[in-house]
């Protein structure tokens, strides 16, 4: 009895070494918070086209019941690493034929025209999401971050920040890759 | 040239560490008294070496020296002379030197004033000691060169985080680290105990003043950090039950533990392996903490020096030192059982409850805060574990050990009367009851467990109160004569009742700050008036002023209460330009009775800043002072304690018994 | 390594309306409710910080989540409600205060788990003192002579 009452601690110790050892992973990022949203139908949200920009609104609807996957970005023209990720944006759109819709969060209009008319417009659809309330739906915790939602409306994949250089694009790629091979058995 | 000198210090101290790792427990084992004593001088050596690379890092600090890396990381020529010299110990290289250079203390500390220590239990303690040294500087020295030089060296330095820019957490870190860093020797002890395979009443006592003197600190320390959040942090609160605070937090709890459980050992031969056991496991905590905060495993407020590839070497040397010592106890403890009897009433059994709530708590905080890892690892999921589970589940462990607190003085060795013991606390109980009741119908609006509470501290308070009366016969006796008993006392019991009485008082302080806290958020123009608490708050506005490294508004609020002036408050948010952030200074209004306390909000926008408009934040928080209060007569108490002249000079020697020449001597 | 230097630039760039914690417009006229109100912000995690509750934190996201709770409530929402309309959308993550499920069924135990385990292992040795106590107490030094002779035994037989 008191040797195994001596040997706890150590086995204990062990046990919890090995957590640690998990825990250094490098690739782990112990900010990353998972999306509830992964395999859900996209949140019930509706927002009025931004004023002043010529292409309608987003809701829910327009995620559901499209033949293909669809990206969904959110970004705002106060947003540093929006900019850069909007070259990327419009690159796979013109490339890789994306459908890219984009929710403005918390975005002045005549800010987010501005921007738009400046490095141009890739998006399809741009919902207004002036109070932030859509983001909350989406369960954002900043700006940029990208969904890919399934033909559907189911949510497949989120990334948080900015999509910019060989890791992010190649990562996100590889998402959007696997989402148009998943398409074709539609229930 | 002088960070060379530290440089090579450095070095030297390592090798010596290395000598010191191996030649003096050699000696023990071959009964070699010179390879022994050999560990006084290099136990001193290192200490000077490692002093040497600290006041150099400190000079690279206090005459700006840019071209060190360190310095000009996390310095900047136009910093107060204070912090320069803090700085030293502000980022993680630094910070790592001045926990070296502590070990290094406790082991030249050991050295030089452990006389009666037998020969092979010293030179085994200080061979461990080296072993740690030894695992730490060679981090230090290999992964975390204070002393990088950098080329072409910059104009001037990044400035240290103006947050830490503060006389309180100047002195915080140091503490901190005595107290952490302190239990090293403990452990020390430890170890070289159970390599002989022999704990008793002597190396108890000696353990002892290692044992206060490093608990006093991790109390000053972990005080001194809370007090500086809630004054510096602008939200009034002083516990967050983040994981960095916690991970110092634990091996308080545990170091706590083993202050009582070293007693039983020294005083009744029991407890023995337990008592070693606890040894381990509280710098095993220390040694935790440093993982956590420097390898970034955890999300945390006082995010510091992150860096997965240092965590592996630290976790390399955990594995080493807490693995090491767990298996050679898993190996040696069950041979020390035995000691002395006790009845399940008695002191003993009393100390045995303090040391299973504590050790309890400890767990479940350790749990609770690793709890959201294990769950990443096993299940994948992410989830929070935050302040409303470790209140749920720690204030209902420490209210019972409270209540027991205020018996165990009581207690008589081996075996006590507790009937007697009732009768002479009958009254404190009432009073207790009576002050939880009068608090009741004095307040409004706090939760039950608050009114429980008050009654459970008030109780601590004077059955220790009691306690002492009773011992010096206070009232009993004519007035001289209980003085008199009282001077004859071993100071260690005065240290305990003040001790005792500290917790009590820290406890009156956590519940009024935070049951009957009362907070003011506005939004307003200069002239208006806000009531809080009895007081009436009138904003008169916000000036720029200049300070030595910062730019800062300044707002002025005269606070009268009932037409008469009572102060005028300056809080202040202050940017500083060189590290671009900015910090919230507040203004505080002590009394014993409680804290008015006023922070500046960020303006909304520039528009609002230009009307004059600000939001103010003013709190009151009753009794918050009792905290600090109490914390330091916990801090006293234990240096009264550590005054005691039977640890000075009391010489303890250990009886030869037939049992301990039995003992195989390795 | 990258996608966290980027993480960090990012949160520098994502908090362009960073204001203080709890502002006056968000305080609801019904001290009640903001005092719920309050109770519930203090139970839930900014998603964009370093360990922070929504209540004492200057992120925009949760500033947006202070007011959703308050909306929640005035809707007539209870506590309970509001903390799982914010979870549902968040995940576990966001409750400081983990619900209790099978998940965290060890977490909630432990406490409870830890002091049986002690009470357990304090009554062994207590149990084991009493056997080995003689009928009639000793005096101090009989006692201590006992005891020495005891630990011999128990050296010697193992």
């Amino acid at each position: 009895m008191t040797r195994i009452l001596a040997t706890l601690p150590i086995l204990i110790a062990l046990m919890v070494g090995g957590f640690f050892l998990w825990g250094l992973n490098p690739d782990r990022d112990p900010n990353a918070i998972p999306s509830v949203l992964i395999s859900q139908q996209v949140p019930e949200f509706d927002l009025a086209p931004v004023a002043g920009v010529n292409i309608p609104g987003l809701a829910r609807a327009d995620l559901t019941g499209n033949p293909g996957p669809v990206v969904v970005n959110v970004f705002a023209s106060w947003c540093v690493p929006c900019r850069a990720e909007h070259a990327v944006l419009t690159r796979m759109v013109e490339r890789n034929s994306v459908r890219l819709m984009g929710i403005n969060y918390k975005d002045k209009p005549e800010d987010a025209l501005a921007w738009l008319d400046e490095l141009g417009n890739p998006y399809e659809r741009i919902g207004s999401d002036l109070n932030g309330r859509a983001g909350i739906e989406w369960g954002i915790s900043g700006v940029p971050e990208t969904f890919i939602v399934s033909g559907a409306g189911t949510v497949l994949y989120r990334y948080v920040g900015p999509v910019v250089g060989p890791e992010a694009e190649a990562e996100f790629s590889t998402a959007l890759a696997e989402a148009r091979a998943a398409k074709a058995p539609r229930t | 040239m002088i960070p060379e000198i530290g440089q090579f210090a450095l070095a030297l101290a390592l090798m010596i560490a290395v000598v010191q790792s191996i030649l003096p427990i050699l000696g023990a084992a071959h009964g070699n008294l010179l390879w022994m004593r050999s560990a006084r001088a290099s136990s001193v050596a290192q200490f000077v070496f490692i002093g040497i690379a600290f006041l150099a890092l400190m000079r690279s600090f206090i005459v700006s020296d840019f071209t060190v890396v360190n310095v000009v990381e996390n310095s900047h020529s136009l910093k107060p002379m204070l912090y320069k010299v803090a700085g030293t110990w502000g980022s993680h290289e630094g910070s790592l030197l001045l926990w070296v250079l502590i070990l290094a203390t406790f082991g030249a500390g050991v050295a030089l004033l452990g006389s009666n220590i037998p020969d092979a239990l010293k030179a085994r303690t200080l061979s461990v000691q080296a072993w740690i040294s030894t695992g730490f500087l060679s981090f230090l020295i290999l992964t975390s060169n204070p002393f990088e030089r950098v080329f072409p060296p910059p104009l001037d330095g990044n400035d240290l985080n103006p947050l830490l820019q503060d006389v309180g957490l100047a002195m915080h870190p140091p503490l901190l680290y005595f107290g952490y860093v302190g239990f090293s020797i403990v452990f020390s002890f430890a170890v070289a105990a159970l390599i002989e395979g022999r704990v008793d009443a002597a190396w108890a006592r000696w353990v002892r003043p290692w044992t206060l003197a490093a608990w006093m600190s991790l109390t000053a320390g972990i005080a001194l950090g809370s007090w500086w959040a809630y004054y510096e942090l602008g939200w009034g609160g002083w516990w967050f039950w983040d994981p960095v605070e916690n991970v110092s937090f634990m091996p308080w709890l545990l170091g706590t533990a083993l202050l009582h459980s070293a007693i039983v050992t020294e005083k009744r031969d029991a407890f023995k392996s337990w008592t070693i056991l606890l040894a381990i496991l509280t710098f095993s905590l220390s040694l935790l903490g440093t993982f956590i905060v420097r390898s970034g495993l955890l999300t945390s407020v006082h995010a510091f020096a992150v860096d997965p590839e240092r965590g592996l070497y630290i976790l390399g040397l955990l594995g080493v030192s807490i693995g090491g010592s767990l298996g050679l106890y898993a190996w040696r403890a069950p041979a020390m059982e035995g000691g002395g009897l006790f009845a399940p009433i008695s002191r003993e059994a009393g100390l045995l409850v303090n040391n299973l709530l504590l050790g309890a708590a400890t767990g479940t905080v350790l749990f609770g805060t690793l709890y959201p890892l294990f769950m990443e690892a096993v299940v994948g999921t992410k989830i929070s574990v935050g302040p409303p589970f470790f209140n749920a589940a720690f204030i209902p462990m420490m209210l019972p050990l409270v209540v027991v607190m205020g018996f165990g003085p009581f207690l008589s060795w081996k075996r006590a009367d507790l009937k007697g013991i009732f009768q002479r606390l009958r009254f404190v109980a009432v009073l207790a009851g009576l002050s939880g009741l009068a608090v009741w119908y004095l307040t409004e609006g706090g939760p039950v467990l608050a009114y429980l509470s008050v009654a459970i501290a008030v109780w601590l308070l004077l059955a220790t109160l009691r306690e002492w009366t009773t011992r010096i016969r206070l009232f009993e006796v004519p007035f001289g004569d209980a003085m008199r008993r009282a001077r004859n006392m071993p100071r260690s019991s005065h240290g305990m009742t003040l001790a005792h009485a500290g917790l009590a008082v820290a406890m009156l302080g956590f519940i009024g700050s935070s049951a009957w806290k009362s907070e003011e958020i506005v939004f307003v123009q200069p002239g208006a008036e806000i009531a809080i608490a009895g007081f009436d708050v009138r904003f008169d506005g916000v000036e720029r002023v200049q300070g030595p490294n910062y730019v800062a508004d300044r707002g002025t609020l005269t606070v009268t209460r009932d037409e008469e002036p009572v102060t005028i408050l300056f809080p202040e948010r202050r940017f500083y330009p060189v590290a671009q952030s900015s910090t919230t200074e507040s203004a505080i209004r002590s009394t014993l009775a409680g804290d008015l306390y006023a922070s500046l909000a960020e303006p909304a926008s520039e528009d609002t800043a230009a009307s004059g408009a600000w939001t103010l934040r003013i709190l009151y928080e009753p009794l918050v002072n009792f905290i600090w209060i109490g914390a330091a007569m916990l801090v006293l108490g234990g240096g009264l304690s550590l005054s005691d002249r039977r640890l000075r000079v009391g010489v303890p020697r250990r009886a030869i018994t037939p049992a301990a020449q039995a003992t195989p001597a390795e | 390594m990258i996608r966290k230097t980027l993480f960090a630039t990012l949160i520098l760039f994502i908090l362009p309306f960073a204001v203080a914690a709890v502002e006056p417009d968000e305080i609801l006229d019904d001290p009640v409710l903001e005092a719920r109100a309050r109770d519930i912000s203090q139970d839930l995690r900014c998603v964009v910080c370093q360990n922070e509750n929504i209540d004492s934190s200057n992120a925009g996201v949760a500033r947006d989540l202070r007011l959703l709770v308050r909306e929640r409530l005035i809707a007539g929402d209870t506590n309970q409600q509001a903390l799982d309309f914010i979870q549902a959308r968040y995940g576990d993550y966001v409750l400081l205060k983990p619900p209790f499920q099978p998940s965290t069924y060890a977490l909630w135990l432990a406490p409870g788990v830890f002091l049986l385990f002690g009470i357990g292992v304090c009554i062994l040795v207590l149990s084991r003192a009493r056997t080995r106590r003689p009928n009639e107490a000793l005096s101090d030094s009989e006692e201590s002579a006992v005891a020495e002779l005891l630990a011999q035994e128990n050296r010697s037989d193992p």
